[in-house]
């Protein structure tokens, strides 16, 4: 072995070594399952009995079932639900926060507080709020004259709107933090020269500002459009699925028949069509960003 | 120019006009922080009140005589104390396995020539963009069939080696300059003296906010724990509130109690660590 081998054969393994303790986590726990899990879409499994091929018997038994429609109808209900009314909401807390402000700091805390609240606890007090009874917010309504206040998280046509509300709530105070990292970085002198021109505080924020954040509101609307399409937590809490199936989304529905039906396989063919979902949104909006992202 | 003269005589008004405008600024902003923290004033002025007077309209916020037993009924009703050590313990472990692992392998992909590196690099990135819970299903049979269901160890595994975490760190490694390394290397530090004494300490926005993203993810993780962890000593706190809510779940100053008492380690940690929290996010989000 010539010198240059054996060093290159040297620095390979110190390479390997600083590779291996993730890689080795990372290809059994995650790449191994990814696979298993294209696999399993296409078997027949209940966890004791043995493993059977099926072919896309899962799949054409997820595409009659209701269940599962109702599921991606309310998956898809949530997204538009959230998408664009989070990312106005953090849009304005940003806006009304970049300035030189005393206690700037401060309310940008509280606004992004409820993000890192435990789940359960917003989720158990937000149901409470708006508890169909004896709620305060109903009893708000009722003393202000409305006859029959909705019923919310108890109420088919309203759980789902419930959900929405508490979700925004939560997360609108986390992309305020990546506008107002935005709006930082838009020059000032824009502005001055703007107003110099006789532009008004709104003709500005509509050809500066929003033009300007479109690299971060192209993110946030990637961000917020997968996390909404893997929505579980909120709604396992807050309503279970229910009632009936008013809020049963694809995750928990892939939960669902997993670990409570132990329908493995079936399960697996409803992961595959999430997944399918999530990445065609990522490939079409790469696609569109060339089209209406403005850079600088 | 001609217009010198109309502004400075506006001066004055402009002045009052700023001043309106900051107090309607003012206004809005307290309406808004009021908006995200009542239904938490309200969790804490009803952990204090008899069931009954919970729900009681017009609500009063200060309890005329603070029920503190409720906080007492809480801690002898469920094991929070277990729960918040399992949170605690299973936090700082997925979040130290992650900063380690994660910046090794960065380090290599940023800083190393290797056979083989941009092929793995490839597999890493690919799998970004895919939800865990597509895989969550057949990665719990596989943790369950090697006997690792229902303990600490499996959430663990599934959460320390994330693609995420090195994606991160590599970005922020291959902006250092070379050149730093290069001296160090001549003066005869080996890789890990490197990565120990240049690359690491560069790194430290980077560090902060792997770190953040870890723990809160990690502290309000629901669904793993839903998911792996069936005895009561192994619960976590998220899963322990929600155990309680569903077996008292007409008692609810005690809810209100244990949520609070769920929410302290947060406000705790979120209080002394915000601007890191905000920056951190900042930072990331940025880079997209």
């Amino acid at each position: 072995m010539t010198v240059a081998a054996r060093k290159t054969l040297k620095s390979n393994a110190i390479a390997y070594s600083f590779i291996l303790p993730n890689l080795l986590g990372f290809a059994i726990f995650t790449l191994a399952p990814m696979v298993f899990a294209l696999a399993l879409s296409l078997m027949s499994w209940d966890g004791a009995n043995p493993i059977k091929y099926v072919g896309l018997k899962n799949f054409g038994q997820m595409f009659r079932d209701d269940t599962f429609w109702i599921s991606t109808f309310n998956t898809i209900y949530y997204v538009i639900g959230t998408v664009p009314t989070t990312m106005i909401c953090s849009l304005l807390l940003a806006v009304l926060l970049n300035r030189e402000l005393k206690g700037r700091n401060a309310f940008r805390a509280i606004y992004f507080f409820p993000y890192v609240a435990s789940l359960v606890a917003v989720a158990v007090v937000w149901n409470m709020m708006f508890h169909p009874s004896m709620g305060p917010i109903n009893n708000l309504l009722r003393s202000l004259g409305v006859k029959n206040p909705p019923a919310w998280s108890a109420s088919t046509t309203w759980a789902m709107p419930t959900i929405i509300g508490a979700s925004v709530w939560r997360n609108a105070g986390y992309y305020m933090v990546i506008y107002l990292a935005a709006l930082q970085g838009i020059p000032r002198d824009l502005y001055e020269a703007a107003r110099i021109d006789g532009a008004s505080g709104w003709q500005s924020f509509r050809k500066i500002t929003i033009p300007l954040l479109t690299p971060a509101t192209f993110f946030v609307t990637i961000m917020l459009t997968i996390q909404g399409f893997k929505v579980f937590d909120l709604v396992y809490v807050m309503t279970g699925g229910g009632p009936g199936r008013a809020t049963n989304v694809l995750v928990f529905t892939i939960w669902d028949r997993a670990f409570i039906y132990s329908q493995f396989g079936y399960s697996s063919a409803v992961a595959m069509v999430l997944l399918a979902i999530v990445l065609v949104i990522t490939v079409l909006q790469f696609r569109m960003e060339k089209k209406w992202v403005s850079y600088l | 120019m001609g217009q010198l003269p109309v502004s400075r005589a506006a001066e004055p008004s402009m002045a009052r006009r700023n001043a309106v405008a900051s107090a309607f600024l003012y206004a809005a902003l307290v309406t808004l922080a009021i908006g995200m923290l009542v239904p938490f004033a309200w969790m804490a002025s009803a952990s204090l009140q008899m069931d009954k007077d919970v729900f009681r309209f017009p609500f009063r916020w200060i309890p005329k005589n603070p029920r503190w037993k409720n906080y007492e009924l809480i801690w002898q009703r469920v094991p929070f104390l277990t729960f918040i050590g399992n949170t605690v313990k299973l936090t700082l472990i997925i979040t130290a396995l992650q900063l380690l692992t994660s910046s090794l392998a960065a380090y290599a992909f940023a800083r190393l020539e290797f056979k083989g590196r941009d092929v793995i690099f490839l597999l890493y990135i690919g799998t970004i963009a895919i939800p865990w819970q597509v895989y969550m299903v057949p990665q719990f049979i596989m943790m369950r069939s090697l006997g690792l269901n229902d303990t600490h160890l499996a959430l663990i595994l599934l959460q320390a080696f994330t693609a995420f975490g090195v994606f991160l760190l590599r970005q922020f490694f291959i902006g250092i300059p070379k050149e730093l390394s290069d001296a160090a290397r001549i003066d005869g530090l080996g890789e890990y003296g490197i990565w120990a004494k240049i690359v690491m300490p560069l790194s430290k926005p980077a560090v902060a906010t792997l770190t953040i993203f870890t723990f809160v993810g990690t502290w309000n993780d629901f669904l793993g724990p839903l998911i792996y962890l069936s005895s009561e000593k192994l619960k976590t706190i998220q899963l322990g509130l929600r155990m309680f809510i569903a077996q008292y779940s007409a008692d609810y100053a005690l809810i209100m109690a244990a949520s609070i008492v769920s929410l302290v380690p947060v406000i705790v940690v979120f209080v002394s660590l915000q601007r890191f929290f905000i920056e951190g996010i900042a930072s990331s989000g940025i880079k997209g």
